[in-house]
C-alpha cells in the first residue's frame, strides 16, 4: 500500500520526457486485432448499461495503475475502464471476471476524490473575452479534471469562446452538474517550457473556474 | 461458452479478459444480437479519414464553403452528412504558408471521429501526447514534416469539448482537378497536422 496519495494521474502526459520516438504509421486499420473491436463494442455495452456521469468513464481510465496504463494500448484502457465501471455499478463482480478469464483481471484503482454534493451555481456570463490575459489556477485536484498539469500557474491569452458545458471535475464525482463557459487559451511555448522556443504556441481548452485574471 | 477447451493457449491474457467480460455481459442479457459485429463494422467502414478528405476537398473547391467551414465547422461538416459522437462541436484550423496547425490530446484520446474515424494507435500512445506540446517543431520533423524556421506552429490540445480538424493547404498544380480527385490527395496525417501535402 502506497502511503503517498496519488494525485495528478499518469494519463496527464503533456510535456513529460523520455518516451522516445512516436511509432508513427501512415495508415492503419481501426482495429489491428479482433479483440480490439470487441473491446470497443463491450465498452459501449457497459456505458449503455451503467450510464455513468460525464467524465466518470474517463476517470476510470485515469485510475488505472500507472505501470499498466503506460504499458497497455488504448483498447486495453477502454476494456479496463469498462470492466471497472461494470464492477463498481454492480453488474458483475471481479471474482466473476477472474474466474472466466482464468487469471488476473486488473481493474482501475478506487476513486480518491470525495463525492461532490453541492455542484454550485451555473456560470452563465463568461468572465473573460477574446484577447484577455488569464492565469491557470495552480492546484492539484484529487479527482477528475480536464486541466492539464503542464499549464497550471501559466499565463496565456483567450483566443476563442466555445460556449458553456458541464464542468467535468463536478459531474465525474456526483449527480449534480455545474455549467461554465469554456475558452481556448493560447500559451507561448517559451512561457510553458522556458526553453527559448520561438514561433510556437500551444492552445488548451479550459473551463471558466480553471482560470483567474492575469 | 466453455472456457479453456475452445480457446487455444495462443490466446493472450487480454484476449481472455475480453472473452470473460463478453461472456458475463452476454449472460446478463446486455448484448443485443449482432451488436458487437455491427459496432465493429461501423468503425471499420462508415467513419474514417475519407470523410474528412471530402470536407477538405469541398473547402478547396468552393471558397464560400471554406468560409462557412472556418466560421462554423460543425454546421459546414453536417452539410456533407457527417456528425455525431466526438463531432458535436468542431473547429477547423487552417494552414497557410505562414502558419502550421497540429492537433493532440495530452489527457486521453480526443479526436474527431465523424471526419477522421478512430484515432491511430500512435496518436493515443505516450510519446506523441507527451512531446507534441513540448517540442512540436522537433517532433514534426522527426515524423517527416520539416517546416521552415519561420513557419509559426500552433498546437491545439483537445482538452474540453471541441474537436479539431486541420485544413491543409491545397497543393500546387491541382487547379484542374475535380473535387473527388482533390479528396484523393488528402491524407489523415495532413488533417491531424503531422504532414503537409
Amino acid at each position: 500500500m502506497s502511503r503517498v496519495r496519488p494525485v495528478d494521474g499518469i494519463h496527464d502526459l503533456g510535456g513529460m520526457q523520455g518516451f522516445g520516438a512516436v511509432g508513427h504509421t501512415p495508415a492503419e486499420p481501426a482495429f489491428h486485432r479482433p479483440w480490439e473491436g470487441r473491446a470497443r463494442a463491450l465498452m459501449e455495452v457497459v456505458l449503455g448499461a451503467v450510464r455513468p456521469n460525464g467524465g466518470e468513464f474517463r476517470h476510470a481510465i485515469e485510475r488505472m495503475a500507472p505501470g499498466h496504463y503506460l504499458t497497455s494500448s488504448y483498447y486495453e484502457h477502454w476494456l479496463t475502464a469498462a470492466a471497472t465501471l461494470a464492477v463498481e455499478h454492480g453488474l458483475i463482480t471481479r471474482a466473476d471476471l477472474e474466474a472466466r478469464a482464468g487469471g488476473a483481471f486488473p481493474l482501475s484503482g478506487p476513486v480518491l476524490a470525495p463525492p461532490v454534493t453541492g455542484p454550485g451555481a451555473d456560470v452563465s456570463v463568461p468572465r473573460f473575452g477574446v484577447g484577455d490575459q488569464v492565469r491557470v489556477r495552480e492546484w492539484h485536484p484529487p479527482g477528475h479534471t480536464r486541466c492539464p498539469r503542464y499549464i497550471r500557474g501559466k499565463t496565456g491569452m483567450v483566443v476563442r469562446l466555445d460556449g458553456s458545458y458541464p464542468v467535468p471535475d463536478v459531474e465525474a464525482h456526483g449527480a449534480g452538474r455545474r455549467r461554465e463557459p469554456t475558452y481556448s487559451v493560447r500559451f507561448g511555448a517559451a512561457e510553458l517550457w522556458a526553453d527559448g522556443q520561438r514561433g510556437v504556441s500551444v492552445h488548451v481548452d479550459l473551463w471558466d473556474s480553471y482560470l483567474e485574471p492575469a | 461458452m466453455t472456457e479453456g477447451a475452445d480457446h487455444p493457449a495462443a490466446m493472450s491474457p487480454v484476449e481472455h479478459r475480453v472473452a470473460a467480460l463478453e461472456a458475463l455481459l452476454t449472460e446478463r442479457g446486455l448484448i443485443p444480437e449482432g451488436f458487437i459485429e455491427e459496432t465493429v463494422h461501423r468503425y471499420e467502414s462508415e467513419i474514417g479519414p475519407m470523410n474528412g478528405a471530402r470536407v477538405v476537398a469541398r473547402a478547396w473547391a468552393d471558397p464560400r464553403y471554406r468560409e462557412r467551414l472556418l466560421a462554423d465547422a460543425t454546421a459546414a461538416i453536417a452539410e456533407l452528412g457527417f456528425g455525431g459522437a466526438e463531432g458535436h462541436h468542431m473547429v477547423v484550423v487552417e494552414n497557410t504558408p505562414a502558419v502550421h496547425n497540429v492537433i493532440v490530446c495530452t489527457l486521453c484520446s480526443c479526436y474527431p471521429w465523424p471526419t477522421l474515424g478512430l484515432p491511430p494507435a500512435w496518436y493515443k500512445d505516450p510519446p506523441y501526447r507527451a512531446r507534441m506540446v513540448r517540442e512540436p517543431r522537433v517532433l514534426l520533423a522527426e515524423m517527416g514534416c520539416e517546416l521552415p524556421e519561420d513557419t509559426e506552429i500552433r498546437v491545439w490540445d483537445s482538452s474540453a469539448e471541441v474537436r479539431y480538424l486541420v485544413l491543409p493547404q491545397r497543393p500546387a498544380g491541382t487547379e484542374g482537378m475535380t473535387e473527388a480527385e482533390l479528396a484523393g490527395l488528402v491524407t489523415r496525417d495532413s488533417m491531424i497536422g503531422v504532414a503537409r501535402l
